[in-house]
């Protein structure tokens, strides 16, 4: 019996087969649904043409920007899958990590064989004025977005209070932003590929202080994707290492900023991690590479803390230190992060997602994390109201 | 549609009534019923001094559409004297400098404009607080 069960859990492990990703950019030639038909396509010739029975689409702004809602089903017939189970799941910049949660749990629940997973945003077709508006649905709309409030200056309040209570440089962000373009230069996908020295940082002009251009990410067009499959447990003929789903969590909170008791402590992050590690039975020391949040430089400083990986207020010296570099003790942002990929709203988890898969099949190229076999990647909705936290692992001698 | 989304909205935007827990006294703004605290029913009215500081604060150069005309223009987390934080535009500033802490009162003014379909939406915004710089 009790090697039964055990043999059913092995059974229900749910691998990544497949990846897909467009370059981050603006794509002016290119609709949505063509982007998102790119990565579709790129994914499922990566899983060596495998059919999905359920499609699961994280979009934030489409219902804004392109005037559609219903894009999973709308994506499922542009991509020649008309007839499967499509649906659209939105959590701001989590909507990639909560994709995958609802994915996830559709496979394991024996329902679902075959999954795809496809985050798409379509941004550069509208003003400035309109995206800012669209981008500012993410906080709570009659009590922060009414007043005029942005995402950007959210970060910035949050980095002041940030270095004001830590009492620190104003350039120790700095080098969140040197990492993130040091590890876009060999990323084909990344929207900035050309490193950043500290005086570009220092010398930057601000866009909310202390916010400045190197704290931001650009906002961009993009689509990424990915294929899983529930193991079936027979030698298969996957075409690449397995990946599996270690563990899964999400978790909600405030939507305001200002109804958090303690605005520096991302809850959600540091809730969800630990619940994956708890999952996989795992510590932090197991971890080889953590793809956080970046949209601003401050979340990464405050993720890290959250996780675990830095103590409160010491976030900002794993950057100083080279800890978050390719060859450091733990590795961010490995392919440019949102601030040099470039930012797609709620397709960036599924860009984090399918970076952290090429890390574990070994298939990085120049982006490559040594013996890199377990993956934490993390997804946030706005100021963090939503994190769904993921954990990948190569699995053993595939 | 828009207008009696804000009309409802009205007592808390102009006057900052928020409420009070009765079970374990939690002062909340915005009202909303279940206790943020303790979880528990809370419905019972309470009215805030409308006095508090900046927790922290930034500038808005890049404004969403509606909020244009206004920009820049200056958005705080204020900490109310009486615990709970909301977002806010700082207003009346003149010379002052904006800092960390920096004591705040609350103000009605105008929020945002809706262009072509007219409406104005009026709620709190905050201003240095005036004994302070009479005093000083
Ligand atoms: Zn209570």
């Amino acid at each position: 019996m009790i090697a039964m069960e055990k043999k059913k859990k092995a059974l229900s492990d749910i691998i990544i087969v497949g990846i897909g990703m467009t370059p981050v950019g603006e794509h002016w030639g290119k609709s949505i649904r063509e982007l998102a038909l790119d990565a579709i396509t790129a994914a499922r010739s990566d899983a060596a043409g495998l059919k999905p029975q359920a499609i699961f689409v994280a979009n934030m702004l489409a219902p804004y920007l392109s005037g559609q809602t219903q894009l999973a089903a709308l994506l499922a017939d542009f991509a020649g899958l008309r007839g499967i189970e499509a649906v659209t799941l939105e959590a701001a910049g989590a909507s990639g990590g909560i994709a995958l949660r609802q994915a996830y749990l559709a496979l394991a629940s024996g329902l679902v064989d075959t999954a795809l997973v496809v985050g798409v945003e379509k941004v550069t077709d509208r003003s400035s004025a309109e995206l800012e508006a669209a981008l500012s649905t993410a906080s709570d709309a009659d009590h922060e977005a009414v007043h005029g409030i942005t995402s950007t200056a959210q970060a910035a309040i949050l980095m002041r209070r940030y270095i004001y209570e830590n009492n620190m440089p104003a350039d120790a962000l700095a080098y969140f932003s040197i990492n993130a373009h040091t590890n876009a230069v060999t990323n084909p996908n990344a929207m900035y590929r050309r490193a950043i020295q500290i005086e570009d940082y220092t010398h930057a002009s601000m866009v909310s202080e202390p916010v400045n251009m190197f704290d931001a990410a650009p906002i961009a067009d993009g689509a990424a994707a990915l294929f899983l499959v529930r193991d079936d447990g027979s030698p298969n003929m996957l075409p690449h290492p397995r990946v599996r789903i270690a563990a899964s969590a999400a978790i909600s909170t405030a939507v305001a900023l200002h109804d958090r008791t303690d605005p520096l402590e991302l809850y959600t992050s540091a809730e969800s991690s630990k619940l994956t590690l708890q999952q996989a039975g795992l510590k932090h020391d197991d971890i080889d590479l953590f793809e956080l949040h970046d949209q601003y430089s401050v979340y990464a400083a405050l993720s890290l803390e959250a996780v675990g990986f830095a103590e409160r207020g010491q976030g900002w010296r794993l950057a100083l230190d080279g800890a978050i570099s390719r060859s450091g003790r733990i590795p961010i942002c490995t392919f440019g992060g949102s601030k040099a990929r470039g930012d797609t709203g709620g397709a960036t988890g599924v860009y984090q997602l399918a970076e952290a898969t090429l890390q574990l099949q070994g298939r990085a190229g120049e982006n490559q994390i040594a013996n890199a076999k377990i993956a934490m990647v993390q997804c946030l909705g706005g100021t963090g109201a939503t994190a769904a936290t993921h954990i990948l692992e190569l699995v053993d001698g595939s | 549609m828009e207008a009696s989304r804000h009309w409802r909205l009205k007592q808390e935007r102009y006057t900052l009534m928020g409420e009070i827990c009765p079970h374990c006294k939690e002062k909340i703004f915005p009202p909303r019923d279940f206790c943020p605290a303790c979880g528990e029913d809370a419905r019972n009215l309470f009215q805030f001094s409308g006095r508090g500081e900046v927790y922290s604060f930034t500038t808005v150069y890049q404004a969403p559409a509606g909020y244009e005309e206004n920009a820049p223009y200056t958005i705080a987390l204020v900490r109310l004297e009486e615990g709970p934080m909301l977002t806010a535009q700082l207003t009346d500033m003149g010379d002052e400098t904006v800092e960390i802490g920096m004591p705040v009162e609350m103000v009605t003014r105008r929020l945002r404009s809706d262009g072509e379909r007219g409406m104005l939406v009026y709620g709190y915004k905050f201003r240095p607080q005036l004994a302070r710089a009479i005093s000083a």
